[in-house]
């Protein structure tokens, strides 16, 4: 991993990430996200080999839960509190595209 | 599975087919993966919601123990290694998931490296069969349904997060037929370990096919296209030849296909093209903070092993050699879940060919209250001629609905055997009144034996065997 990142990535990830940046915002973004990947970069330098692969910091493994079903929140008041509902349903502006 | 396309040829000469598919595989708990919401088809929109489900601030998913178990099995079943498996969150922005990313397993699934053997023998590789979530279900207004013109999007959270598992084969089938055969022995896999209720028509196995084309001798992998929308065995067919085909044209004219995903659209009988994949490819995976890892114990695993149903393929072995017949002869059996029933009935001394003509022909709604003693039996009075096939049938779907002694049942029904000499008399006597049509009968004209077996039929209210008529018929005929 190197600390460097280009503006196309930036922009790139910015855009994934459905945010839109201006000029000066993308340069600063830039700037400060090679910063950021330099510091992680340091972990380059040190020995791992024999360390495993953690996905977590805790020590835990199969926290789990009973298949028993637990009441649901009421629809109306869920609905209520959306920007628009239709039909029992959730209304969104028209989803472009397929689900991915 | 009768369809046209089998026999056909799909492809022009020099050309096959690679088909990898993916199916989303619903578990049977009931709740969600995640969260204590009902996991129940059909119930009113946005009615088994909660804080996890939708993605609110604050929430906190905590795996179900039956999915978790389940996903297990399924990887068993399919021979797959089961090993410790991590969350993983696939990100992107789509209303159908609330929290703008759906929780997956990517780097390390729990199970990897199965395989199903088909009916014929064939074996395909599963690559992986992963845990994952559900998306809600989108209904888009106007546009005429089309989502391309639509004028806004609805949206139902019962379904996000139920528990999935998905199945990933290898590019291994070369014909839809293939295909087909690996989706049936799939549902039948999820079906003998209760799984899934695997109803590809309410959704909850869907299928998703990966077809490319190449030169045949060829071990390329050309650009391929993932259909989806197909809810239905007849359907993945039809989507697979129509894709394929055209494959082949883009290819056979200098062009070539893109990499997409397709809907198949079942009134036109084609595929369209939906989102172009490197738009969406970009996913930024990542381990989920919330989950820890799922790590199976080798007591979890030699338990589920312990506990494991026959499977189909053992099933078919079973019949098959029970039966002394060709495994391709116990699909319908084994579909019915009647092989059990059949090898008990068979063991009990009934006639296997009688059994399996049985099982095929006359208890396609199940055993229901038969038991293989009582089959055993009606099968030896059929053989023995106490009973004519017509009565056998009349006294099975008896022994189905309630169940009982077949001897008892024929009796109360009022079926005694005819015995020959009443047939010899009845059959003299018609051919007394009817001398026109034996005449005809003598002369070879065949189709007037019916005549005759219909008369005879009339008579004894269907008590008297049609075979032994016939033979009485073909005697005197000779005589």
């Amino acid at each position: 991993m190197s600390g460097e990142i280009s503006r196309d990535e930036v922009a790139h990830v910015a855009s994934l990430a459905r945010l839109s940046v201006t000029d000066d915002e993308l340069t600063t973004f830039t700037d400060q996200l090679c910063v950021v990947l330099e510091t992680a970069a340091q972990l380059n330098a040190l020995d791992l080999d024999d360390v495993e692969p953690m996905a977590q910091p805790y020590p835990l493994a199969n926290v789990l839960r009973v298949d028993e079903i637990v009441p649901s929140l009421d629809r109306d008041e869920v609905l209520s509190q959306a920007p628009a509902a239709e039909e029992g349903r959730f209304r969104v502006p028209p989803a472009l595209g397929e689900a991915p | 599975m009768s369809d046209t396309t089998e026999t056909k040829q799909v492809l022009p000469d020099g050309w096959e087919m690679v088909i990898g598919l993916e199916v989303h595989v619903e578990l049977a708990t009931k709740t969600k993966l995640f969260c204590g919401c009902a996991n129940h088809f059909g119930d009113e929109p946005n009615t088994n919601i909660c804080p996890t489900c939708l993605g609110l601030p604050g929430s906190l998913p905590v795996p179900n123990e039956q999915a978790v178990h389940f996903a297990m099995v399924l990887g068993r079943a399919l021979g797959c290694s089961v090993e410790p498996g991590i969350f993983a969150r696939k990100n992107y922005f789509y209303p159908d998931m609330p929290k703008d990313y759906q929780t997956t397993q990517y780097e390390e699934p729990t199970n990897e490296h199965g395989a199903i053997t088909l009916p014929d023998g064939r074996v395909i590789a599963i690559e992986r069969a992963h845990i994952e979530e559900d998306t809600g279900k989108s209904t888009h207004l106007g546009g005429g349904g089309r989502i391309h013109d639509a004028t806004a999007t609805l949206v139902d959270y019962n379904r996000a997060g139920v528990p999935l598992v998905e199945v990933v084969s290898g590019p291994e089938m070369r014909n839809a037929d293939e295909a087909r055969a690996y989706v049936a022995e799939l549902r039948d896999i999820l079906l003998a370990t209760g799984v899934s209720d695997a109803r590809m028509e309410e959704g909850s196995m869907r299928v998703d096919a990966n077809v490319s084309v190449r030169p045949v001798g060829s071990d390329e992998l050309r650009t391929r296209c993932e259909i989806k929308n197909i809810n239905s065995l007849r359907s993945l067919g039809r989507a697979i030849n129509y894709e394929a085909r055209r494959h082949v044209d883009l290819w056979t004219n200098s062009d070539q296909p893109n990499q997409e995903t397709r809907h198949w659209d079942e009134e036109g009988g084609r595929t369209t093209p939906g989102r172009s994949k490197e738009d969406a490819e970009d996913y930024r995976y990542f381990a989920c903070p919330d989950l820890p890892p799922l790590v199976p114990t080798a007591e979890t695993i030699a338990g589920i092993d312990e506990s494991m149903p026959a499977l189909p393929a053992a099933r078919r072995a079973a019949l098959a050699a029970a039966a002394g017949v060709g495994e391709a002869d116990t699909l319908l059996a084994i579909e019915r879940g009647l092989d059990g029933l059949a090898c008990e009935t068979i063991a009990a001394g009934g006639d296997a060919t009688a059994v399996m003509k049985h099982v095929d022909q006359n208890l396609a709604e199940g055993q229901g209250e038969l038991t293989a003693a009582s089959f055993a039996a009606l099968v030896s009075m059929e053989a023995d001629g106490a009973l004519s096939s017509t009565q056998v049938k009349t006294v099975l779907a008896e022994l189905v609905a309630n169940g009982g002694e077949p001897a008892a049942i024929a009796e109360s029904m009022g079926f005694e055997a005819m015995d020959t000499g009443e047939l010899d008399g009845l059959l003299d006597q018609l051919i007394g009144d009817n001398p026109d049509e034996w005449g005809r009968f003598l002369e070879g004209d065949n189709k007037v034996q019916g005549f005759f077996v219909g008369q005879i039929m009339k008579a004894t209210q269907g008590k008297a065997d049609g075979k032994i008529v016939n033979q009485l018929m073909r005697q005197r005929a000779q005589g």
